[in-house]
């Protein structure tokens, strides 16, 4: 019975995450709310990492799936993409080249400068 | 006859699973024999899925309601990523100031280079609307999008793209500008590419999920914060 009391723990985080995404009147996706009600939960302890561990690793795993459907989804949208599909290619593919490059680089230069920091610390 | 076959067979409840996963297992094996970066799964399987329903004229619709099953999974599988932040929890904590810096300036890239070459283009106000929220989840996208004005069929389109995109590239991006620390590539790949980033970053590893998963909160976020203020100088 491992998987149903798994299964049980998930989908209650993904209802209360459903019902906060109806009741309250901010732009938060229900998966938002659940994720940071779950860390909450895994935190304090209430929920234990084995209570959702392997069902959780089913679910990441089987991820990149669940985009399928909304991703053929463009196929219905085609008459209204086609006929500004160039200039969205392009600032789609040079604006994810630079939010990927600009976000690694500041994060790399920071991390390297406290690891610098961390090990100046550790040799005196 | 063919008709009758062909709707019999999309008429079932499991038809869009079953197509998905089968396209999906024969993307993999592609990449397996041939590991070109453009022969990505989700990209390739996506399109092999297309091809099938336009040649065999079958609806998008009857395809998506016997695929829901998928899409049905996508928020208690958002939730799970609780799961790999709270293993990487010392590791968020101690590197609070690249987390914090590494996504913040994502996020004001994605939308200055998007308001940028938007006008650069010429596009019209309510087209760099749907495209400021690209870099983050559909469902918070789509909201930012409407509040700004946007296509918001048209933003989904740009979001998956999005997404797909920077499945696709992270690697040789990662390689060219030696981006090597898992925080850095995880950060990155969420920032940019949201949660089909993310699926990316848990193949990486379970930092780099780690990361990813706390970039898709906070960008996401943050652009709700951000796009109304720009979003005054698109009209």
């Amino acid at each position: 019975m491992k998987y149903v009391k798994e299964v049980a723990w998930i989908m209650a985080f993904t209802f209360i995450g459903e019902a906060l995404n109806k009741l309250l009147p901010l732009p938060i996706p229900a998966g938002v709310y659940g994720l940071v009600l779950l860390l909450a939960g895994l935190i304090t302890g209430v929920v234990k990492l084995e209570d959702v561990e392997t069902t959780g690793g089913f679910l990441l795993d089987t991820m990149t799936l669940m985009f399928i459907p909304a991703a053929v989804g463009i196929m219905s949208v085609t008459d209204i993409l086609i006929p500004v599909l160039v200039p969205y290619l392009v600032i789609i593919i040079s604006s994810t080249v630079i939010v990927m490059t600009v976000t690694g680089i500041a994060a790399s230069l920071i991390l390297r400068r406290s690891e610098k920091k961390e090990y100046k610390e550790a040799a005196e | 006859m063919k008709e009758t076959l062909i709707s019999a067979v999309a008429g079932s409840d499991y038809f869009g699973l079953f197509l998905s996963i089968g396209l999906f297992i024969i993307a993999l094996k592609l990449k397996a024999r041939f590991k070109f970066a453009i022969l990505n799964p989700l990209l390739v399987s996506t399109v092999l899925c297309i091809i099938v329903l336009v040649v065999l004229d079958i609806p998008y619709e009857t395809y998506r309601d016997s695929a829901k099953m998928l899409s049905y999974l996508l928020t208690p599988a958002t939730v799970c990523l609780a799961v790999p932040m709270y293993k990487q929890l010392k590791l968020l904590k101690d590197n609070l100031a690249a987390v914090a810096i590494g996504i913040t300036t994502g996020t004001c890239c994605s939308i200055l280079s998007i308001l940028a070459m938007g006008k650069l283009f010429g596009l019209t106000g309510d087209h760099i609307a749907t495209l400021l929220p690209k870099s983050i989840t559909t469902a918070i996208g789509m909201g930012v999008s409407e509040e700004a004005g946007g296509i918001v069929t048209l933003t989904v389109a740009a979001i998956i793209i999005t997404g797909i995109l920077g499945n696709m590239i992270a690697e040789t991006i990662f390689k060219i500008f030696r981006i090597e620390h898992p925080v850095a590539k995880g950060l990155a790949l969420g920032t940019s590419a949201h949660a089909v980033g993310t699926a990316k970053a848990l193949e990486l590893g379970e930092v780099e999920g780690a990361m990813s998963s706390l970039s898709i909160c906070v960008a996401g976020i943050l652009t709700v914060i951000l796009v109304p203020l720009v979003s005054g100088t698109l009209y």
